[in-house]
């Protein structure tokens, strides 16, 4: 699309964006100077601040490690639970009963409005007040409570776009050999919607993992970002030990969006390929998942 | 059991209005910023769009929160950036806050805008380019306008998300409705089914306006095809 | 087919969070005891790169609990952030508390205290040569810096320096940083726990405390409400600590680098 916004530099516009170019690197490493200038001056580049990270694996193993593992804890069982639940309430909201259709918009609609921050600030004191939650989990089930509350709600909305989305003769075929309401949903609808899907649900997944930081910042539950606060206590270092936080983050974050990237060229992939031949890959996936025998898309595969 | 509502100890009206102005101020930022990077990650200079690409990443892949620390910890104490507010800490906690939830918000602003511009016409920028007009006219007079109008709603979400993200903006002290909530939490205890529904209805207050009147506005503007 | 293996790894991960968390909870057994400090204060409660605990409550604590017949590693250490004491108490999720928490009448509703151990008071701690504060009043034009919503934040913010321009944070410990490159003056709460902090080895030298005792702040061992056996055994062993030289050497190790003295060891006076 962009080589439509601008014609193929002529030698002007080469002179041009040579010069753009320059400019904007001058600008950008100027910036850049100032702000290393600064730091230095601020005592933040000395080497007892940023030598912890490389020649000290106890800050590792004691702090970031642990950290990483609570925030994959907590979004993976965020993202095990808000998906299922999401799937549920999207289909919900396109009922043909008047009352489960606005009992799932209300949730819906209720749920998507509400900063997710006080949703988890809520579930701590309730998980608190009212159930014997052991306190070394609870902050973890506020976490998790509060992620998928949330998160089911948006991927309800994305579910049910997604549903919409699909031409109305995959319903009508569906129906014609003679399927059930919810035969059609699970069989026909939801895979695809879902496979269309794809994007909008990863970038919420992405988002659950960024949310678990507001865990640590509000309750204190000790991922990724609050580990950082304790390194900053051991080595008074706030500028190393978020940077390296926030690399981590973006590492992981970078990791899930590549990965789901990857599966989606697999899964649109798969559709070209008709079910008749069996590529080897799919071969492979037959020793993977048992006997059942192996159709286009569409048979009992999906368990979301 | 409602009277610590009207209590002078809690100025309910003046932090959601705080949060309004978080949510204003920082929106306009991210609104003009998002579009600079788009224009930067369509723009025909190679490295110009490898900063965008690059800014994109890096940043919606952070958690807002570490942001905001950052914006404090890095930018306020280290680089010593006040933001012309020299000496008054309320207001500068404000304006790094508005500018951390801004930088943050226009990578997802960028992205929608992004969309949008696919979603222009391929003749509209090639008629544009016959006329003679530079790449800077044909984004800025050509394909923004037409890219708006088909992202309005996508803005919307984006809009939606940026107010309920400001109680992040806690994290360095800035006295908006979520610092507001933890205070009566904590010397509430015996009523936080209420407190909460106070807040919870708060936000659904200002945000459910701002999806519908958007939502309305994004029929009546979009283009038709 | 694609679904159903993407299912399997999500179910897989779900089966491991589950295991992980599920082998958390097991306090309440005899021959193990469970003491609730801080994590995060540097002097108090610390934990350390090697993942042991330090500081003058944790001290206190081994040594009651080796009174009360637990040996060091018999000890499991618990996070006890401020705003959970009281439940981790009432719930019996810890055996004790010992975690910079003041005696107060009001806490005393909910929970038992033994000791005190440690009379501190709320301070100001400053850079070294900063000379214009001597007195809380001199805060009115300054930059304070504390944690929202902690009682000697609003104790400055209503009593002693209306004026004072107020920067809250949630850790400590981002306070000191802005303490360091000047964007604060002045960093209140306690001084015991302050003296924590200026006594860490990167910011040798750089504060001092103030010296104003603005107010008094019994630090007790939190027990569970009503547990007057209990009560009497920890009192005993803080008398034991302070009669047998224990105490002062605990004092002297995590406070004296800052040069703070918080005087003789208080009298018990929680008694049944």
């Amino acid at each position: 699309m962009s080589s439509v916004l601008y014609d193929t530099p002529g030698p002007r516009a080469k002179v041009r964006n040579v010069l753009y170019t320059v400019g904007f690197l001058v600008v950008l490493g100027a910036a850049l100077y100032w702000v290393l200038r600064t730091l230095g001056d601020a005592g933040e580049l000395e080497a007892d601040k940023w030598s912890p990270f490389f020649t000290d694996s106890r800050v590792w193993t004691t702090f970031l490690l642990p950290g990483l593992v609570n925030t994959l804890k907590a979004a993976a069982l965020a993202m095990a639970i808000a998906l299922p639940l999401g799937a549920v309430l999207g289909i919900a909201r396109l009922s043909d009963h008047a009352w489960v259709r606005s009992t799932a918009g209300a949730i819906v609609e209720f749920f998507r409005a509400i900063p997710v921050l006080l949703l988890m600030v809520f579930a701590n004191e309730a998980y608190a007040m009212w159930t014997n939650v052991d306190s070394d989990v609870r902050p973890l089930y506020a976490v998790v409570t509060g992620l998928v509350l949330y998160n089911a709600s948006v991927l309800a909305e994305v579910v049910r776009a997604g549903i919409l989305s699909l031409p109305r003769g995959q319903t009508d075929a569906a129906q014609a050999i003679g399927m059930r309401k919810w035969q059609v949903m699970t069989f026909v609808l939801l895979p695809q919607a879902v496979t269309a899907m794809l994007p909008a649900i990863v970038s919420q997944l992405v988002v659950i993992v960024k949310d678990t930081a507001l865990g640590g910042a509000v309750l204190g539950f000790s991922e990724l970002l609050r580990q950082g606060d304790l390194i900053t206590v051991n080595y008074s270092n706030p500028i190393a030990a978020y940077l390296f936080v926030g690399v981590l983050f973006i590492v992981l974050n970078f990791a899930l969006t590549s990965g789901a990237s990857w599966l989606e060229r697999r899964i649109r992939q798969g559709r070209k390929s008709s079910g008749a031949v069996l590529g080897t890959e799919q071969l492979e996936e037959l020793e993977n998942v048992g006997p059942e025998p192996v159709t286009e898309r569409g048979g009992q595969t999906d368990r979301t | 059991m409602f009277d610590f509502l009207d209590s002078p100890q809690y100025n309910l009206l003046g932090a959601f209005w705080l949060t309004v102005q978080l949510t204003v101020f920082s929106g306009i930022g991210a609104l003009v910023w998002g579009t600079v990077l788009a224009g930067m990650r369509v723009s025909p200079v190679p490295v110009m769009r490898a900063f965008g690409t690059a800014y994109v990443n890096v940043v919606r892949n952070t958690p807002l929160t570490l942001i905001i620390v950052f914006t404090s910890l890095g930018l306020y104490n280290s680089l010593g950036i006040t933001l012309g507010a020299e000496g008054d800490i309320e207001s500068i906690n404000f304006r790094l806050a508005v500018l951390g939830l801004a930088a943050y918000t226009a990578t997802f602003v960028c992205e929608a805008l992004r969309s949008g511009i696919n979603t222009v016409g391929l003749g509209q920028a090639e008629a544009a380019r016959a006329l003679g007009l530079s790449f800077f006219q044909v984004l800025w007079s050509i394909v923004l306008p037409q890219a708006f109008r088909s992202v309005v709603a996508p803005l919307a979400n984006v809009l939606i998300a940026l107010t309920k993200n400001t109680t992040v903006a806690a994290a360095i002290g800035v006295a908006e409705a979520a610092l507001l909530m933890k205070e009566m939490i904590e010397n509430e205890s015996d009523a936080i089914l209420l407190v909460f529904a106070v807040f919870a209805f708060g936000f659904i207050v200002l945000t459910l306006p701002t999806g519908l009147v958007l939502g309305w506005l994004s029929k009546r503007v979009a283009v038709k095809r | 087919m694609r679904f159903r293996k993407t299912g399997a790894a999500v179910a897989a991960a779900l089966a491991l969070a589950v295991s992980a968390t599920a082998c958390g909870g097991d306090s309440g057994s005899d021959d193990t005891i469970t003491i609730g400090i801080k994590f995060d204060q540097p002097g108090l409660g610390l934990k350390t790169p090697d993942g042991a605990y330090e500081g003058f409550d944790v001290d206190v604590a081994t040594y009651v609990a080796k009174e009360l017949g637990y040996e060091a590693e018999d000890i499991e250490w618990k996070q006890s952030p401020s705003p959970e004491r009281e439940n981790l108490l009432s719930r019996g999720d810890v055996d004790m508390i010992a975690a910079t928490y003041s005696i107060t009448d009001e806490r005393k509703e909910k929970v038992s205290f033994a000791g005190p151990y440690l009379i501190a008071h709320q301070d100001l701690l400053i850079r070294s040569d900063e000379t214009a504060i001597t007195d809380a009043s001199d805060l009115n034009d300054k930059n304070l810096c504390s944690v929202g919503g902690s009682t000697s934040a609003q104790n400055v913010k209503n009593e002693l320096a209306p004026e004072a321009e107020l920067q809250e944070f949630d850790t400590y410990s981002k306070c000191l940083d802005g303490l360091s490159k000047g964007t604060v003056d002045a960093l209140t709460t306690d001084d015991a726990i302050l003296a924590g902090y200026a006594a860490q080895e990167n910011y040798e030298g750089q504060f001092k405390l103030a010296g104003l005792s603005l107010s008094d702040e019994n630090y007790g061992i939190g027990l569970k409400k009503g547990d007057t056996e209990m009560q009497e055994k920890v009192n005993a062993a803080l008398e034991k600590m302070v009669e047998d030289g224990s105490w002062k050497e605990a004092v002297d190790k995590h406070f004296g680098p800052a040069g703070y003295d918080p005087g003789e060891a208080p009298e018990i006076t929680e008694k049944s």
